[in-house]
């Protein structure tokens, strides 16, 4: 081999590997857009949601009720014959086998949205009105054209009969789509057409606040501590390795010391976003207190000299400039650990937060669930409308998670002052 | 209740500092002396004195009230003729007679609930009363005692800030009390795993199924089933399917955030480096429980539709699949650690290196990677405890069964996802099953620690090696 050859080769060789490195980042920046694109494709069209457009007439003799009837006479009342008179036409349908799979096309919700109209509204008896009423799952998905039509009959969830009433509600526009408000509003259920991440909103952010709350002061103060008074000794050592060990659990040791602390001794009650937020705030501790150091140690000295210089005590010169100094530092350290908390799921999951909860939480002590429990509850059902849930849940997560990132990034280099 | 306390506590501590405050002022001037300290610094003095004996105390109370008042319950009640096998039967028992006493139960009440009930009731109110009680004394205590201090002029600044500061080391010690309480709750439940199956069983034992241990009592079991228990608890299946999905995890990772790391360090351009590496370190950032839905609903089902059109059989819930999604996960792991590794080998060591005519990528290979190889190690390490720490991936895309297998293209378990299997819905506590999740939770524990306390000597070995 001459010397040229010997350096083409090499110089190959350098291309190759530049290659290599290249491509290893790429794989992984293609890795997020797919995951993204993904999650997109699926969710996107859960916040939109197939209604039906039906005529109701409010039949006297089948609601018994005087017109200017008060709110609790309508609420103690039973619509369940208006809208069964009302939704048989909608279809031309012969006999009661037609009827039936016609009812079936519409939510399980279709009586209680009728009686929500005529709360509002107590005058309309006699009179006819048009309404949208949620369409059910099967023909939710099929509208949006996430179910495939050309399956044969026995393995589709729609029947030919229903398939024939859609084509017929396409035809005469009686079928559209309407904002999802179901989806932000509602509980969890066991019918995809009415589950919502109201609840699973309103525990998440329960419990992220009582993590914030107990975390974020112990944190500071911790951080002071060690960076600015602790004496250099055993104990501070082993608090320091304590906690760098501890950012390094697993997720899932937190769980099982709530399970055998926060539940089985103290008895706090199961399935709460107060177990929950204390559980995450453990957890996230560490991960705020490693951000708050690096920040102190970032004021220079010089700083608590001047304060010492004209008078004031170790305490003043740490409290009245140094921590201020830190503030932004450990702010943005805080929020991307609430990030983090906001994600978490496994030590949930072993505190009871999988409870199937329909109600939305009013306190920090009703049983709830949380968002990232709820991608986890929704990914085992196998309706197929669940799947579209669960992506939007996911988009709704990480949206969250993206403006705490932003806004943490924004903090830094917003505020945080450069010392060289 | 606590409530209404807690505001009183701030009511008085509020109206302490004001009194403290124009009381110093008055005492100064009247006596004509010098204060030792600023006036407010007195007030703070007074509500500090005033809330943290009384907040700590409710605190304590609060939770140990419960348990008491349980215990005391359960043992009235047994006295009382009730009879409950187990703990389970005494909780419920338990249960009853709260909800009783709350006017929420609607079952049967026989004469036993009923006397707890009212046992219960007297207990609750003795507990509130005597709570209130010593609350006012313990302020009117700490309240006199600290007033006589002021009156003494006191050095006040200096005080508050002995009481703040030992506040500041009560915060500090949190983090050592959390792994006290990770240590105690993991070891109290696993003693008692251990106190009924050997630890040698669990350790080399090649067969795990949890789910035959239905027996409650271990003090009441046959020799029979005793065999059977013995038989059900083996770690051996657990830890090699746990490797496994971690092994094929890292197959993805080390190679790819390896490779982006060293261009990141090496080759990019500052403005390539500023977007890429945030980009990828989205990858650390994203919920967990995000890969393992995609794992499950799109590569699984993918991989098992390629198999298929390949002739071959894919289980939906293939060990590659959990794998695959997790080495993804943990690319950012591996690519900023050596990013930062690489970075801090001085310059002149490749500068040295291009001297004698090496190439760039001559000079990493021969040259930086040696050099770096403890803190990329460490950093692989760091990889590895958080793949096998690793729940949500693995829970939804990994499978149940715990096989033998060494084919990626089955399904296996690992420790986490039995952990949550056996601990999800409601469980028979004091049953060898659920005592095994803290066993199992014990073994993860340690393994972690191990891995993480290696990986911080070798990276800070390797620091201090350069700086």
């Amino acid at each position: 081999m001459t010397k040229e050859e010997r350096l083409k080769k090499r110089n190959r060789a350098e291309k190759r590997f530049r290659f290599y490195g290249l491509t290893s980042i790429l794989v992984a920046l293609l890795f997020v857009v797919i995951l993204v694109q993904n999650i997109f494709s699926k969710g996107s069209s859960a916040f939109k949601k197939t209604v039906i457009t039906t005529e109701v007439f409010f039949d006297q003799e089948l609601l018994e009720i005087q017109n200017g009837a008060s709110q609790d006479e309508i609420i103690e009342a039973d619509f369940y014959d208006i809208m069964i008179e009302n939704l048989i036409k909608a279809y031309p349908a012969k006999d009661r086998e037609e009827e039936d799979q016609l009812l079936k096309l519409f939510s399980g919700d279709a009586e209680i949205e009728i009686k929500k109209v005529f709360l509002k509204d107590n005058n309309l008896i006699g009179k006819t009105i048009t309404l949208d009423l949620t369409a059910s799952d099967d023909i939710d998905q099929l509208h949006k054209g996430n179910y495939p039509r050309d399956l044969p009959e026995e393995r589709r969830r729609i029947s030919d009969f229903q398939l024939v009433i859609y084509d017929y509600f396409v035809e005469n526009k009686k079928i559209s789509k309407n904002f999802n408000n179901y989806f932000f509003n509602n509980g969890d259920s066991r019918d995809p057409e009415l589950a919502g991440i109201g609840g699973a909103l309103v525990g998440s952010f329960y419990s992220i606040l009582i993590c914030l709350l107990l975390a974020f002061p112990v944190a500071v103060l911790a951080s002071i501590y060690l960076e600015e008074f602790a004496p250099k000794n055993k104990i501070t050592d082993f608090i320091e390795i304590n906690i760098n060990n501890l950012a390094a659990v697993p997720s899932i040791v937190y769980g099982l010391l709530a399970l055998q602390i926060l539940l089985a001794t103290i008895q706090l009650p199961r399935s709460t976003p107060l177990v929950a937020g204390i559980t995450l705030a453990l957890m996230t501790l560490p991960r705020i207190i490693i951000p708050c150091r690096a920040s102190l140690k970032a004021v220079p000295p010089s700083i608590r000299e001047g304060a010492l210089a004209v008078g004031a005590s170790k305490f003043q010169s740490v409290f009245h400039h140094v921590v201020p100094l830190a503030l932004p530092g450990t702010l943005s350290g805080t929020i991307i650990g609430l990030a983090q908390a906001l994600g978490e799921t496994a030590p949930l999951i072993l505190i009871g937060m999988v409870a199937f909860v329909v109600d939305i939480p009013s306190s920090p002590v009703d049983p709830s669930s949380s968002l990232p429990v709820q991608v986890y509850l929704w990914s085992e059902s196998a309706e197929r409308g669940f799947v579209e849930k669960t992506s939007a849940t996911i988009m709704m997560l990480l949206s969250f998670l993206i403006v705490m990132n932003f806004i943490a990034v924004y903090l830094r280099q917003k505020f945080e002052k450069r010392w060289n | 209740m606590n409530i209404v306390l807690i505001f009183l506590i701030t009511i008085f501590s509020i109206s302490l500092f004001f009194y403290g405050k124009s009381k110093t002022k008055t005492i100064s001037i009247k006596d004509n002396i010098k204060l030792n300290a600023l006036p407010k610094f007195y007030g703070y003095y007074l509500v500090l004195w005033c809330s943290i004996p009384a907040l700590v105390f409710l605190l304590v109370w609060s939770l140990f009230e419960p348990v008491i008042i349980k215990s005391i319950i359960i043992e009235t009640a047994a006295n009382q003729g009730a009879t409950f096998n187990d703990k389970n039967e005494a909780n419920l028992i338990y249960e009853k007679i709260k909800a009783i006493h709350l006017g929420t139960y609607f079952g049967d009440i026989d004469s036993i609930l009923k006397e707890s009930a009212l046992a219960y009731a007297k207990f609750i109110n003795l507990f509130t009363n005597s709570k209130v009680v010593l609350i006012f004394g313990i302020i009117i205590a700490s309240v006199i005692y600290s007033l006589k201090k002021i009156k003494n002029n006191n050095k006040a600044r200096d005080d508050v800030e002995v009481i703040l500061k030992g506040l500041l080391f009560v915060s500090s010690l949190i983090a050592i009390l959390t792994t006290l309480g990770i240590i105690f709750s993991l070891l109290f439940e696993s003693i008692k795993f251990f106190s009924v199956i050997n630890i040698f069983d669990y350790l080399f034992g090649t067969n795990w199924s949890p789910q035959r241990a239905f027996v409650r009592d271990a003090s009441s079991i046959t020799a029979a089933e005793f065999e059977e228990l013995k038989d059900a608890f083996g770690f051996i299946p657990l830890i090699a399917g746990t490797s496994f999905i971690a092994f094929i995890a890292m197959l993805v990772a080390v190679p790819i955030g390896l490779f982006s790391g060293i261009y990141m360090a090496e080759y990019a351009s500052i403005k390539v480096r500023r977007i890429s590496k945030p980009i990828i370190e989205i990858l650390a950032g994203i919920p967990t429980v995000v890969y393992g839905f995609f794992a499950a609903l799109t590569v699984g089902p993918f991989f098992r539709q390629v198999g298929e059109n390949l002739g071959l059989t894919v289980s939906s819930e293939s060990a590659l699949a959990a794998g695959l999604i997790m080495g993804i996960m943990i690319i950012p792991y591996v690519s900023s650690l050596s990013d930062d590794v690489i970075n801090s080998v001085p310059q002149s060591l490749r500068d040295g290196s291009y001297a004698v005519g090496a190439t760039k990528s001559e000079t990493i290979k021969q040259v930086v990677i040696p050099a770096a190889l403890p803190g990329i190690i460490g950093s692989v390490l760091l990889a590895v405890s958080r793949a096998i720490g690793e729940t949500m991936i693995v829970v939804m895309a990994a499978g149940l069964a715990a096989n033998l297998t060494i084919n990626p293209l089955e399904s296996t378990t690992t420790i986490t996802t039995q952990i949550v299997m056996i601990l999800v819905g409601d469980q028979e506590f004091d049953s060898p099953k659920t005592q095994s999740a803290f066993a199992l939770g014990l073994t993860l524990f340690i393994a972690t620690l191990i891995l993480n306390y290696i990986a911080q000597r070798a990276v800070k070995k390797y620091r201090e090696k350069y700086d």
